[in-house]
């Protein structure tokens, strides 16, 4: 068998494992444009019932939590989160994840210190930072507005 | 085209998060505050909207859509009420998302058995 170098270097390719950055970065790529694909195909059903931009918003997000709750309780979320990494934690069905799998893995624990508590293990960082920058903006996009520079 | 798009964004949306996972050792919480709080900041930039009328879901259904809600609920907030709407807009725009979560979370824990989720 002839082997030059470039033969070999394609051989190595072939045989040796893929990129785990190039997999990953394909399946989260993947998996989350299906994921925000399947919003916008909700929103546009929501829309066409009649529902204005806020409510359709708000339907869509209604229904994906709703899913991704469904999918998290019978195991089927993670472990598609095993392949698709941030493809199904940053969309809204990741956080909604978040909330509902320590919700069921934390029942043992009973209802008020595992449930209550445990759903806000990461919710609670989240909604915490994403209200205060969002008062932070509030107050400065006020402050612009009373200084004649706002519109 | 607005599905194309939606896959478009989103995906790549997924993959700045992947890439962060990956290269640095960011864990998921800390994306998931981080894409919160930078989508409060380029919604206040006036970054983010033409992203949303671009790609609909692909910029609404990533959690960065969800920092833009809360930005956006504060602005209207502070336009009709002052600096008071500072302390209501927020919730008052994330309260689905926040409210279904919730109230998702409780029942399926109540009808699904409680088991190891990893």
């Amino acid at each position: 068998m002839d082997l030059t170098p470039e033969r070999y270097q394609k051989m190595v390719k072939r045989a040796g494992p893929s990129s785990p950055l190039g997999t990953h970065c394909l399946w989260a790529f993947g998996v989350g444009g299906a994921i925000c694909t399947l919003g916008e195909g909700l929103r546009q059903l929501y829309l066409s019932l009649g529902w204005d931009q806020d409510a359709s918003g708000a339907l869509t997000s209604i229904t994906l939590i709703g899913l991704s709750g469904l999918f998290t309780s019978l195991g089927l979320y993670q472990r598609l989160a095993a392949r698709a990494g941030a493809g199904t934690l940053v969309p809204i069905t990741g956080f909604a994840n978040a909330v509902i799998s320590p919700a069921i893995e934390f029942k043992v624990e009973g209802m008020i210190t595992g449930v209550g508590a445990k759903m806000f293990v990461i919710a609670g960082p989240v909604i915490v930072y994403g209200l205060t920058a969002s008062w932070v903006w509030g107050l400065i996009y006020w402050a612009t507005t009373q200084m004649g520079w706002g519109g | 085209m607005n599905y194309l798009w939606a896959f478009f964004i989103g995906g790549l949306i997924c993959v700045i998060g992947q890439l962060l996972i990956d290269l640095t050792s960011v864990t998921p919480a800390r994306i998931l505050v981080g894409y919160v709080v930078g989508g409060v900041v380029l919604s206040a930039l006036g970054w983010y909207q033409p992203l949303v009328e671009l790609a609909g879901g692909g910029a609404s259904v990533p959690l960065l859509g969800f920092g833009h809600l809360l930005a956006q609920g504060v602005r209207e907030a502070v336009d009709a009420q002052g600096w008071l709407g500072a302390f209501l807009g927020g919730f008052t725009a994330a309260s689905a998302g926040i409210c279904a979560s919730l109230i998702f979370g409780v029942f399926f824990a109540l009808i699904a058995k409680s088991r190891d989720q990893n």
